[in-house]
Order: C-alpha cells, then sequence, then structure tokens
C-alpha cells in the first residue's frame, strides 16, 4: 500500500511530461489530457484515502530513492501520508481537478491555452510533492516547483507590464520563504546529523532529547520555519503580495492564491508541528502572528473595493486564524478550517465577475444612502487614520521594498564602476590564486585560513548583489550570478574537505546553464540590439524558443531540481558548521538574491511589453 | 486645438481632455459607441491617422492580416484594382498594387502622446507612473465604488479633493509621504496652473503634460470625466471631477519627487532642451497611411459588393399572401436578422418588421419596490414619462457567496467551515451540471410577466420628480403613428401584431449590460413592447388614428414580448387580453416561433466550439441554453460580432439573400413616406447607434490592447463600474475580446430603400447625422425602389454604383451550409 504512494506524483509527472509535446493548436488534446490525469488523480486520491481509513488510518512512510550518498550525508526522497497529507490531498486534487474542467472551455482561445495547462500541471507536481514529502528535502523540491510555477501563472500575461512585475515581486518573497527553508535544513542537519523524516520528528522522546541540549538550535530552525509558513501563507509583514498575484485568469488565482498555494505555509506549520509543539516562545509568536495577521487584514479587506483583492485579504484573515489554531494544537480545527477556507474562497473567486449584475440588482432594490458600518462609531480622526492606514494597506508593499530591497539596490549602486572586463580582469587571478592555495594550504597561515571562507563567500555576495541592482547589461548580470557559485564552492572548499566531486556535483550544473544561458542572452542581443535591464523588453513575443531554452538555463543556474546542482546546494550547506552564523548567513543571502536576479534578467529581457511594437502592446497602467 | 499660444487656459484643457478620452459610462450602463468619437470631425481615415500618431492606437489591422485576406479571396482583386484606381488613378495601378501586395513597411516611430512626460524617467530616473498610480487608482475606486467594500469612504457632500484634504486634516496618517506635498495640499489653494508651475514651470509644456498625465490612465481619466458629466449613472452619487482628479494626481506625482530626491529636483521644463512636437498638430497622409486606407476600402467593397450584387439579383414579391398569419416586430438589431428569417421560413404567411427596439416609447421605467428609475430608450434621450410596475410577483434571490460577511473575521470563521463545504457542493454542481444561479443577469428579470404597468395618464397631475406617470392618448397616438408609419405598417393588418423586445442573460458576466438593447440604454426591451402594444390596442387611440389615415381593425391585437438572444427563448405579455379567435391563432404562432428559434440556435452554435452543429437543432438549443446559466463560459453569446450592413427598406429587398447574421434591418416603405420625414427619424437613430455599434466593435478589434478591454479572462471588477487587470491595473474600457475575435473590422454600410434626391435632401437636414456620412465612418447607397439602381453617397453627392460581383450562388438547404464552417459566409441568394 505504501508504494501506492508515488502514484500520487507519478501521475502529475507523466501528464505535464506528456503536455509538453501536444502541438499548441490542439486545444481539445491537451484539455482532454490535463482532465484525464486529474480527474484519476481525484480518483485514486479518493480509493486510497478511503482504504487507509478502513485499514487503521496510520502514518505511511516511504523511503523511496537515495539521490546522493556520502559517508556523512545521505539525501534521499521520503514519502509520507497521514491526516494531514489526507486532507491537502483531497482538498487540491478535488479543486485541480474542477478547475481543469473549468478551465477547459474557459480558456478557448486563449493565447496561451497550452502554456496555462503545462504550468497547471507542472504546479500540481509541486503541491503533490510538498503535501507527500516525508523530510525536508522533499519538501523543498515541491516548494522550489511551486514558486516557480506560481512565478509563470502570475506572470501568465506576459506581454503586459504589471503581471510581471507582480510575478517578479510575488517570486522575491516566496524566495525569503524558500532560503528560510533551506536555513531551517541546514540546522536539522547539524541537529540530528541525518536527513530527518517527519515521522521520525513525531517521536517526542527524540525530539526532546536532542532539543535539550540544543535550545538555541530547536528556536533557530522553529524560526525559519515560522519565516517561510508566513511567507506562503501571506502573513505578515508579507501579506501583500497575495493581492498582487491575482494577474491570472481568474480560475488560476482562484485555486492558487485563492485557496491551495496560500494554504500551504500552514501545511508547514502542522507538519512541523511536533518539533516546535514543546517551545512555548515559538507557539505564543505563531499564535500572535496569526492573530495581528487576521485583524490587519480584515481591516484591509474591509476597504477593498476590487472583488478580487477584498478576497484575497478577507482569506489572509481566515488562514491567520488558522495559525492561531495551529498555534494551539487544533489540528483537526485547522484542517477543517483550511478545506472551508479553500473552498469558499475559491467558489467565491470564480464568480467574481457576477458581482456586478447581484450587487447591482440588490443595490437597485435595496438601496439606503448611507449604511453605518462599525467604523461610524469612532471618533472622527481615528476613523480618518485607520481608513486610510488600510486603503495604503498599511504601506506593507513598500515596506517589504523598502526593509528588504532597498538596502541592496543602494549597495548595488556603490558598485557602478565595475564592467564586465574589469570583472573578468579581477576574477580570473584572483580565482586562480585561490584556487592554487586549494591544492597547498599549507602555504596559508592556519589565522588567514579560517576567515577564507567568508571572505570568499562574502565576494559572492557582492557579486550577486552586483547582478541584482545591474542597471545596463544584462550578460554582465548573468555572468556575475555565475561567479557567485564558483565563489561559494570556492568559500566551501576551503572551510573543510569539501570532495572535489562534491565541488563539481555543484558546479556542473551551473556551467552548463550558465553556458546555454549566457548564449541565448548573446543570440538575443545579436538579433535585437542592446538589452539593458533598465526596462522590460517582452522578446518572448518574438523569440519564444529562446525565451524557452533561458528559463530552462535560470532553473539550472538557481538550484532548480532539474540539475544535479540542487543536490550540490543542500550539500554544500551541509559543509557550513552550526557555529559559522555567519558564513551561512553569506550563502543563504547570496542565494535568496541570486535566484531574485536570474529571474529578474528573465522578465526584464523576455517578459513585458514587447519593446518594439508600440502599437499593439496594452497600455503599461493596464 | 491651438497649442501655440502659450498661454495656458486651464478650462479649455479640460474641456479638450474630456474630449478625448473615453466616454464609456458605468458597467450598469454600458453603450455602444463610436471608440474614436473625438476624431469624428476629421474624414474617417484623416482621422484614424491622426488618433494614431498622436494617441498610439492601432487603428487598422496588420499589412500582414490584409494580404491573408487577399490570399483567402476574402478581398477581391477586382476590388483592389478598382480601389487603387479611384485613389491613385490608372497610370500608377501596377506600381500601387506592388505596395500593397509586397512592400515593407516599419512603423518604428514613437506616438507623440507621452513624449513630454517621459522625460521623468530619462532625466531622473524616476518611474512616476509606478509610484503615483496604485495609490490614486486605490483612492479613485474606493471613492467611486457603488457598494463592493465593507467600509465605503468616509462620506460627506464635499468635491472629491476637499472631501479628500478634510480627511487628511483630521487624520494621523496620510496619502502623501513627504511634508511639504502635505503643506501645499492644506495650505495653498492647491490650482491646477499653480502645481504645474512646481512641476514643469514652463507653460507652453501644461497642455500636453496634462494630456500625457491623464492618458497614461485613460480608463479611469474617462470614468471620471463620465460621471462628472452623468452623475446620475452612479446609484450612490459621487461628487467628482476631472479637474479634482487632475489636482490630486499632480500632488501625488510632486509628493512623489519631493520623497525621492528632497528639495533635489527642479520642474521639468527646465531640462527639456528641445521641445516635443505639439500633440494635436494635423498629421498628413504618408504612403503607408495610403496603403492601408487601400486595403481597407478594398476589404469592405469586397464584402459590400456582394451584399449590393446580391440585392439587385434577388427577388420577392413585395407583399405576401392576402391573409397574413400574423406581423411582428422585431428590433432592428443584427442578431434578428436570422430569427426573422426562419419565423419567415415556417410561416410563409407572416410579415416582420424591423425597428429600434424601444418601439418609440420613451421613458423611465420602475419596477416594483425599486429604488431607481431605468431609462428605457435611447442614450441620448432624455424621456419625460415614468411607466410603474405593480403587483410583482418577483423576490430578490440571494447568493450567499456574495455576502460581505463572509469578507469579516468571526462571521467569516463561522462561513468558510460551514458555508465553505457548500460552495464545494455548489462548485461541482456548475462544473458539470450548470443552471440557474441569482448570480446571472436575465433578461426576464426585468419586468414580471404579470405584473401591472401605469401606461395610461388620465390626470396631467399625476407626476413623480418632474414625471408624468404614463401617457396621455394623444401623447400615444403620436408614438404609435410614429413607428407604424415609419416601418410602412399602414394597411393591410394581421389578426396579431407581435411586438417583440429582446435582452440577453449570462453569468460571470461584468459587461452583461452590451448584450442588451442598445435602444432600450443596454437594458431588455419588454415593458417597451408590452407597453407598445397596449397603447395599439387602445380604442380611442384606434379612433384617432382612423382620422390619420391608419385604420387597425377591431379584430387586430397587438402582442408585446421578449426575445432573449443568448438563449434564444421568447415570452409574450398580456395573452389574456387576445380573443378566443386570436388566442387559437396565438398558439399556432407560438409553435412556429419555437420552431424558428431551434433553428436560429443551430444557426448561431456553428460560431460556438463546444457545441456540435450537427446535431438535431432541439438539442443544440437545450445546450444553448445551457450556455447562457454557465460560469465557465465567456462568450454566452457573440453579440453584435461581424456587423456590417444596415438595411433600411422593405422585407422583399433582403428576404431572398442570406446575410448571415451580419444587417441591422430597419423596415421602411418609401411610399409611405415621399418626402423623407419619417427617414430622417429613422436615420437620426440609426447612424449614431448602429455606427456606434459597429465602431465600437470596428475599433476593439483592430486595437483589443488600448481601445479595446482585452481579454475579459484576468478581469477584476472594480467598485461595481469598470474592469481592470489585476488590483492595480487601470480601469479598461472598450469590448473584450472575446465579443470580437470573430469580428471582420469593416465600417456599417447603411443601404436605404428610396429615390437618392430623397435621401440627400434629408440627410442634409440635420448637421450631427450628416456628419457620419460625409465624414465616411458609416457609408450610405441608396437603391432606387423601381429600378434597383444604386447610388453611393460620396463627397456629398450621390453618384451611381455597379457591382462588380456579377454572380452569387444560390443556397437550397441552410443547415448544410450552416454546418459547413465556422468561419463568416459570403453573400448566399436564398431559395425557398
Amino acid at each position: 500500500m505504501t508504494n501506492f504512494i508515488q502514484l500520487f506524483i507519478l501521475l502529475p509527472i507523466l501528464g505535464f511530461a506528456i503536455s509538453l509535446f501536444i502541438p499548441e493548436k490542439n486545444e481539445n488534446f491537451i484539455s482532454r489530457l490535463a482532465y484525464v490525469f486529474v480527474g484519476s488523480h481525484f480518483l485514486i486520491s479518493v480509493s486510497f484515502f478511503i482504504y487507509w481509513l478502513i485499514h487503521g488510518h496510520q502514518t505511511l512512510n516511504l523511503k523511496d530513492i537515495v539521490i546522493y550518498k556520502s559517508k556523512e550525508y545521505e539525501f534521499y526522497i521520503d514519502f509520507c501520508y497521514d491526516k494531514i497529507t489526507a486532507a491537502y490531498l483531497l482538498v487540491g486534487s478535488f479543486l485541480t481537478f474542477l478547475v481543469t474542467v473549468y478551465s477547459r472551455y474557459y480558456m478557448h482561445r486563449e493565447v496561451g491555452y497550452k502554456r496555462f495547462f503545462n504550468t497547471i500541471l507542472f504546479f500540481y507536481i509541486g503541491y503533490n510533492v510538498t503535501v507527500i514529502s516525508g523530510n525536508f528535502e522533499t519538501l523543498f523540491i515541491g516548494w522550489e516547483i511551486l514558486g516557480i510555477s506560481s512565478f509563470l501563472l502570475i506572470a501568465f500575461y506576459r506581454e503586459r507590464y504589471l503581471p510581471v512585475k507582480n510575478a517578479v515581486k510575488v517570486f522575491s518573497i516566496y524566495r525569503i520563504g524558500d532560503v528560510g527553508l533551506i536555513l531551517a535544513m541546514w540546522a536539522s542537519h547539524h541537529l540530528w546529523h541525518e536527513n530527518i523524516t517527519f515521522l521520525k520528528l513525531s517521536n517526542y522522546e527524540l525530539v526532546h532529547e536532542h532539543l535539550v541540549n540544543h535550545t538555541m538550535i530547536g528556536v533557530f530552525i522553529s524560526l525559519t520555519i515560522l519565516i517561510t509558513a508566513a511567507a506562503k501563507s501571506a502573513q505578515l509583514p508579507f501579506s501583500s503580495w497575495l493581492p498582487r498575484a491575482m494577474e491570472g485568469p481568474t480560475p488560476s488565482s482562484a485555486i492558487f492564491y485563492g485557496s491551495l498555494s496560500v494554504h500551504l505555509g500552514v501545511f508547514l506549520l502542522m507538519r512541523t508541528f511536533p518539533f516546535w509543539d514543546h517551545q512555548l516562545s515559538i507557539r505564543i509568536l505563531i499564535g500572535l502572528l496569526g492573530l495581528t495577521t487576521s485583524v490587519i487584514a480584515s481591516g484591509i479587506a474591509r476597504v477593498q473595493s476590487s472583488v478580487k483583492s477584498q478576497i484575497a485579504y478577507a482569506s489572509i484573515a481566515q488562514i491567520g486564524l488558522i495559525f492561531i489554531e495551529v498555534s494551539l494544537g487544533f489540528e483537526n480545527l485547522a484542517l477543517f478550517h483550511f478545506a472551508g477556507n479553500a473552498f469558499l474562497r475559491t467558489y467565491q473567486l470564480l464568480v467574481s465577475p457576477s458581482v456586478v449584475s447581484y450587487l447591482i440588482r440588490e443595490q437597485f432594490y435595496t438601496f439606503t444612502p448611507r449604511i453605518r458600518s462599525v467604523e461610524d462609531y469612532m471618533p472622527a480622526k481615528i476613523k480618518n487614520t485607520l481608513y486610510i492606514l488600510c486603503l495604503k494597506e498599511w504601506n506593507l508593499d513598500s515596506f517589504m521594498y523598502r526593509v528588504f530591497w532597498y538596502p541592496f539596490k543602494k549597495l548595488g549602486r556603490t558598485l557602478d564602476f565595475l564592467t564586465v572586463k574589469r570583472l573578468i580582469i579581477f576574477f580570473v587571478p584572483t580565482y586562480l590564486v585561490s584556487f592554487f592555495c586549494y591544492y597547498h594550504r599549507d602555504l596559508i597561515p592556519h589565522s588567514i585560513e579560517h576567515y577564507l571562507p567568508i571572505i570568499f563567500s562574502f565576494i559572492g555576495l557582492v557579486m550577486v548583489i552586483k547582478a541584482f541592482t545591474e542597471r545596463r547589461k544584462a550578460i554582465m548580470s548573468w555572468v556575475l550570478v555565475i561567479m557567485n557559485h564558483f565563489w561559494v564552492a570556492l568559500a566551501i572548499s576551503f572551510n573543510e574537505n569539501f570532495q572535489i566531486n562534491e565541488t563539481f556535483l555543484y558546479l556542473s550544473g551551473i556551467v552548463v546553464a550558465g553556458f546555454f544561458g549566457y548564449l541565448a542572452l548573446h543570440r538575443v542581443r545579436k538579433l535585437e540590439g542592446g538589452i539593458d535591464l533598465d526596462q522590460f523588453h517582452g522578446h518572448a513575443y518574438k523569440h519564444t524558443k529562446i525565451a524557452f531554452i533561458f528559463l530552462m538555463c535560470c532553473l539550472g543556474v538557481s538550484g532548480f531540481p532539474i540539475t544535479p546542482t540542487f543536490i550540490g546546494e543542500d550539500l554544500i550547506f551541509s559543509h557550513i558548521h552550526e557555529n559559522q552564523m555567519l558564513l551561512a548567513f553569506f550563502v543563504a543571502l547570496s542565494t535568496i538574491i541570486d535566484g531574485i536576479a536570474i529571474i529578474r534578467i528573465y522578465a526584464r529581457i523576455f517578459m513585458g511589453p514587447h519593446v518594439k511594437s508600440i502599437y499593439e502592446m496594452a497600455y503599461r497602467s493596464s | 486645438m491651438n497649442q501655440k499660444n502659450s498661454n495656458f487656459d486651464e478650462h479649455h484643457v479640460l474641456h479638450e481632455l474630456k474630449h478625448y478620452l473615453p466616454a464609456q459610462a458605468p458597467l450598469k450602463d454600458f453603450i455602444h459607441h463610436n471608440t474614436l468619437h473625438a476624431f469624428q470631425q476629421y474624414k474617417f481615415y484623416d482621422g484614424l491617422r491622426n488618433a494614431s500618431e498622436m494617441l498610439g492606437y492601432k487603428v487598422s489591422l496588420s499589412l500582414k492580416e490584409y494580404r491573408d485576406l487577399y490570399i483567402s479571396n476574402r478581398i477581391k482583386n477586382n476590388i483592389i484594382e478598382r480601389t487603387i484606381i479611384q485613389h491613385k488613378g490608372k497610370e500608377n495601378l501596377e506600381l500601387w498594387k506592388d505596395k500593397l501586395l509586397n512592400k515593407e513597411y516599419h512603423r518604428a516611430e514613437l506616438p507623440r502622446i507621452g513624449s513630454v512626460r517621459s522625460n521623468w524617467k530619462k532625466q531622473y530616473k524616476i518611474d512616476l507612473d509606478s509610484l503615483v498610480h496604485p495609490i490614486l487608482f486605490r483612492i479613485l475606486c474606493s471613492y467611486l465604488d457603488q457598494g463592493i467594500s465593507i467600509w465605503s469612504f468616509p462620506s460627506s457632500n464635499l468635491d472629491f479633493f476637499d472631501h479628500i484634504k478634510e480627511m487628511e486634516k483630521n487624520s494621523m496618517s496620510s496619502f502623501f509621504r513627504s511634508k511639504k506635498a502635505r503643506q501645499l495640499f492644506q495650505h495653498s489653494a492647491c490650482t491646477i496652473t499653480e502645481l504645474l508651475d512646481i512641476l514643469v514651470g514652463d507653460e507652453s509644456l501644461y497642455n500636453q503634460y496634462l494630456f500625457d498625465q491623464q492618458f497614461a490612465h485613460q480608463g479611469w481619466s474617462g470614468m471620471v470625466s463620465a460621471v462628472e458629466d452623468f452623475p446620475e449613472t452612479l446609484l450612490d452619487a459621487k461628487k467628482i471631477s476631472l479637474q479634482s482628479l487632475i489636482r490630486l494626481e499632480l500632488l501625488l506625482e510632486i509628493d512623489s519627487l519631493d520623497s525621492y530626491f528632497g528639495n533635489k529636483w527642479r520642474p521639468l521644463g527646465n531640462l527639456l532642451f528641445d521641445k516635443p512636437l505639439a500633440l494635436f498638430e494635423y498629421i498628413p497622409s504618408s504612403e503607408i497611411s495610403d496603403v492601408m486606407t487601400i486595403w481597407q476600402d478594398a476589404f469592405e467593397w469586397s464584402y459590400y459588393d456582394e451584399v449590393l450584387a446580391g440585392i439587385q439579383m434577388s427577388h420577392a414579391e413585395t407583399a405576401v399572401s392576402q391573409h397574413k398569419s400574423f406581423q411582428g416586430l422585431f428590433c432592428i438589431d443584427d442578431r434578428e436578422c436570422s430569427f426573422r428569417r426562419y419565423i419567415e421560413r415556417f410561416d410563409p404567411n407572416c410579415e416582420t418588421y424591423g425597428t429600434p427596439g424601444f418601439f418609440g416609447v420613451e421613458f423611465f421605467f420602475q419596477p416594483e419596490n425599486g429604488k431607481y428609475y431605468t431609462k428605457v430608450c435611447p442614450a441620448p434621450v432624455t424621456p419625460k414619462y415614468l411607466i410603474k410596475e405593480f403587483e410583482s410577483t418577483f423576490k430578490l434571490e440571494k447568493d450567499i457567496h456574495f455576502t460581505k460577511h463572509s469578507h469579516s473575521l468571526h462571521s467569516g470563521w463561522l462561513i468558510s467551515q460551514s458555508i465553505g463545504f457548500w460552495s464545494a457542493f455548489r462548485l461541482m454542481l456548475n462544473v458539470f451540471k450548470p443552471s440557474t444561479t441569482p448570480a446571472g443577469a436575465s433578461s426576464f428579470k426585468h419586468m414580471d410577466k404579470h405584473s401591472i404597468l401605469t401606461i395610461e395618464n388620465k390626470n396631467l397631475e399625476d407626476k413623480e420628480n418632474h414625471l408624468q406617470i404614463g401617457f396621455t392618448i394623444d401623447e400615444m397616438v403620436i408614438r404609435v403613428e410614429g413607428v407604424l408609419k415609419s416601418i410602412g405598417l399602414v394597411k393591410d393588418f394581421a389578426p396579431i401584431v407581435y411586438t417583440v423586445g429582446h435582452g440577453s442573460s449570462s453569468v460571470n458576466n461584468p459587461h452583461y449590460a452590451a448584450y442588451d438593447c442598445g435602444a432600450c440604454s443596454g437594458r431588455a426591451g419588454s415593458v417597451n413592447g408590452r407597453v407598445f402594444s397596449t397603447m395599439a390596442n387602445h380604442p380611442e387611440v384606434r379612433s384617432i388614428l382612423k382620422t390619420r389615415g391608419i385604420i387597425i381593425p377591431e379584430s387586430t391585437q397587438f402582442i408585446g414580448g421578449l426575445h432573449d438572444t443568448t438563449r434564444d427563448d421568447i415570452v409574450f405579455y398580456d395573452e389574456h387580453i387576445l380573443n378566443a379567435e386570436n388566442l387559437a391563432v396565438h398558439q399556432k404562432n407560438i409553435y412556429t416561433f419555437e420552431q424558428a428559434l431551434d433553428k436560429n440556435a443551430k444557426e448561431r452554435s456553428r460560431r460556438f466550439m463546444s457545441i456540435d452543429t450537427k446535431q438535431e437543432a432541439k438539442k443544440i438549443h437545450e445546450e444553448i441554453r445551457t450556455r447562457s446559466v454557465t460560469l465557465f463560459e465567456p462568450r454566452p453569446e457573440l453579440n453584435h460580432a461581424t456587423n456590417a450592413l444596415c438595411i433600411i427598406g422593405r422585407r422583399s429587398l433582403s428576404k431572398r439573400i442570406f446575410l448571415d447574421r451580419r444587417s441591422f434591418m430597419n423596415s421602411y416603405d418609401y411610399k409611405v413616406d415621399p418626402d423623407g420625414k419619417y427617414l430622417l427619424n429613422i436615420l437620426k437613430a440609426a447612424a449614431p447607434v448602429c455606427g456606434g455599434i459597429n465602431l465600437e466593435y470596428y475599433f476593439s478589434r483592430v486595437d483589443n490592447q488600448k481601445l479595446g478591454a482585452g481579454t475579459k479572462l484576468p478581469h477584476n471588477v472594480m467598485g461595481l463600474i469598470g474592469v481592470a487587470n489585476g488590483i492595480d491595473g487601470d480601469l479598461r474600457p472598450g469590448l473584450p475580446s472575446q465579443m470580437i475575435e470573430v469580428h471582420d473590422p469593416v465600417r456599417l454600410l447603411m443601404i436605404v430603400e428610396q429615390f437618392h434626391e430623397v435621401v440627400l435632401k434629408t440627410i442634409q437636414i440635420s448637421p450631427e447625422t450628416y456628419e457620419w456620412f460625409i465624414n465616411e465612418w458609416v457609408h450610405l447607397v441608396t437603391v432606387n425602389p423601381e429600378t434597383k439602381e444604386l447610388h453611393e453617397f460620396k463627397d456629398g453627392a450621390f453618384v451611381p454604383y455597379i457591382p462588380l460581383t456579377n454572380q452569387l450562388d444560390t443556397v437550397k438547404d441552410l443547415s448544410v451550409l450552416l454546418e459547413s464552417t465556422q468561419e463568416n459566409f459570403p453573400v448566399y441568394l436564398i431559395n425557398n
């Protein structure tokens, strides 16, 4: 029976793979394929659930494949099926199935019909991997897929400015969550000295025994998990991304941002509940976060005058309540609440265009000029203050920019003197010298050697910040991103005996993807002329294939689970010691910014309004 | 407009801006109009060229599309050659044909709009739009919101600008980021000129700066301008003006600059070294614009020529048999075109007529319990009458999913855990078995079938809010006579005369009003049909009509009805008045109507992917009905798509031609109207209504991004007044791509069956109607009622037109033809 679990992932993978090869014109085939795969997935989920329920409904765990193994490190895929998984799986496959059927006709004749179903199936892989994952590594794979498929769905209308801008925005917040997860994985390696399964986490004695001596690590892991969950579930201070994600076709907004994607933060919390169960401070923190979010978000929801943003904030507020429920340990209630909220918001979003005829009719018959709301009982000054704050979303959107990205932009601007030539002049000799030193470590004084990893990772970080803020040369930005990885590899090599084959594993994907990405950019520049990063160019409009190849390269370079780099990334962190906070911080930071810088390049060059077809593009403001 | 004059005149600019901005009203009052109405004082192609270069619109198909049409023979070779010769002379035929077919043209120049304001980005590296738009749209939307928000904008009697000022004064938070802007806001007059002095500094640039600024979000600006001009269009009234919007926006711009640069920025004018071209400087034609003109002309005439040839070739008897079974009056709407054809086919003894669907009776309608009046006549008319509904049995249906409680914290907690599961069930039902929900819009909800209307006014004092309740006998006579004479129905009345209005049903469709009857201001025409029938049945009305030469036999009865164009359903009103004999006839007629509706549904279905047209008509009809209640069906019907013609004449003129639902049809008998008196009334309405519909489709089709609303799939409803993409987007006026994708962008060809001398005199009477024809925004051709000779209106005179098409295929079995393709059909002669 346990082996059956794999089917939940294999099915969408197979569907996705086939869907890639269907000719674009064949709408019927594409949607029927999605229908069959998602439909049978739903049926299997239901039957499996019933079978599992009858047969004692015990938590199932399946250690699937070991992907990489060395003497102190093992990377393996692990699946788990329990009550939480069952709930998420059922709700997820039910809604995805209905929305697939819905979209078959809804999307008819839309440019990108195929792309839409591709992305839905891709998302569906990510969702399933996430909810049936049995350890952090597996979960992380799903998490990454969700991030990238969300990006693609939000930017579905890639020829308009706002969807692309918002897609990048949402992606950067997801990225913060991803790194929270990487850090959680890093810390838990050191805590458990293995890739622990969620099943083992539920062993109270084991968890307790480890945490007694490592309280700080325990708190650290819990905090990073909380950040990840908050980012994914649009809790404070990340909330403003959710309404901005409503840029795709209504059904995709409905299932992803109305229901499935946004509840995955809750999922992560429930999954790791046994771990932070006994950390009272963390439980209080989660509860408080949920409470604050639900109060603030419902205030914002009350003033929204557009249907979708109203539903988005109302949903965030409910998720805040679910956070409270989880922190109190009411698991069943939380699951119930999740399902109800997901269904309700999906349906509300799907019927949202009807709101005009419905409310206008209602108003026509029942209008009274001024309905008093609760707020009318407040003093005018407080009322105005709160109203303006809610209308401005408590400045959350600009807060994200000011606190997270603006400092880097500022830092990057101080590096404006860098050019490709200067970079290479700096990079090649320095790197060669360092590499030479690596093989002749005895030449380096021990006191210096200790600092080298930090210095190297810092250089890497600087490179990637420059890549992130570069406004002119796309290719330079790309090269900087690649160089960052070399510095990171070097830093870790100095840190301890990082096997050369491990370095190879890490850099292999990057070198290949980096090389082809460079070619793709080069080609676009040759065909189209200057490609700066100051504006969107929309070259996917004319060069769909190059855009696709470059997207693949982006995934490769950013450590997406299509190249060995993905394992390498995890491996690198396992070589950072638990007392090397600074090193971990630098590497983690460069991983976040690295991903965003890459997506930024992709978005700026290939997405947005096409620069050369001014007369056929939508207004920037639309 | 004269921009060289550097004295900035605020009122003048505001006036100009309002002229050029989109004029679309809020969604519930969606009425088709010429999108480029601001350029109508030019000739069509001059207007288009100027609109394009000034404002960046795409105004025709692309060269490639034209060439593809040529390859597929939709644009015909002989027509192209004739068009080139007309424009460029015979000697240049080969040269220009080569240009049309082969030459590559590149268009790289930027439109003029935006060229001043883009300097902020060039000089200061600041993206003002992305800093100002989100907060500005949010404030506007919340202020104008008609009922989405739970906590609405704090109310007051002040104008938009002063209201916000008042709020800011009494608040600890602010919409502004910098102190300077806040102080400016509170302590100075903040006139447009004063703010522009700070921002731009150079008076000669002010005009264009404001145009640049407002056209960066023409959706919201247009909406504000429309609400300013017609405040009654909002049920929840708001005081706003374009001027106050501009003042706030200028302030927000100053605020953004201040918060970015502190005091370290100078007005834009100081940094501009070479001034851009004046925005409205006339743009002369160029080679490429000539090429496009010729292509468009050839495209249009390739179709027109067939139609005109068809009119000359077809032969239909002018009067049906002496024993008429019934007569039916329908709207001129192009969607009634095929319905009428089928009715006539199933009952060859009937006669159908077309007239604008408000049936000449203009009034406000107030349904029982309605808090407002609804205008049900053409948009430009302001009626003085009110018709009230009584004894309605309708109940307002509710849907828990739209309740605002689900958005609040505590009740949301309960609702999501209870109703949430109900939603899952509902969603499943809606996906697998769509059915009517309270969420949908239905034409049959416009008025209760069994209600009573206050149609007759017996006491002139009977008034409500300055509106007279009902019509007096004399007023009725004028209206009934007017309609009957204009369509030429003055004798030989059948036992039953139907007056059938139309409306539509759809769900998940914010543009629902655009699907209803345009002649009833985007409402269903049921009340009008009923009111007209009641008037025509009135004995006193009939006796006065008799004195005016219209003798309606006592046995003739008028019955109102409503045709739902989405569902192809029909209902009749006041059937109880029918005498026994007529009731029997009526029952038989209902069967005729039902058959016709099934067939009509089948004919429509050929455009729908989800329906197999080869099925039996009844089955298809069921599927068509399901479509109208399906949440995931963005095309419940195709509305006016493919419209291209407006035929004004007797039915015999077009009865034997298959026009593929592309024609508006207004009945008119030249014999009844020798001096063009009724024709003038017809043209006065038909030119702006049909021309407006046609041009809105035209422009939404050629530039769906800038002049249309783009695809409707990501649309988000803003404040119940408009749609936008996402939550930060500008409003999107115009038609969504799902409505126009099958439309061929051709201008309307009006075909009038009357002597051209009479027509010429008639159109010259009314300057605003004449403008449509003389500036070529609508084509006009007359058919001599006796000889069928054609005359085309060109440069102010009628010149003979001889079609190049000399043969048309005859179609025997329509269903075989209809099942053959989804594409537009050429013109066929009908033989049955």
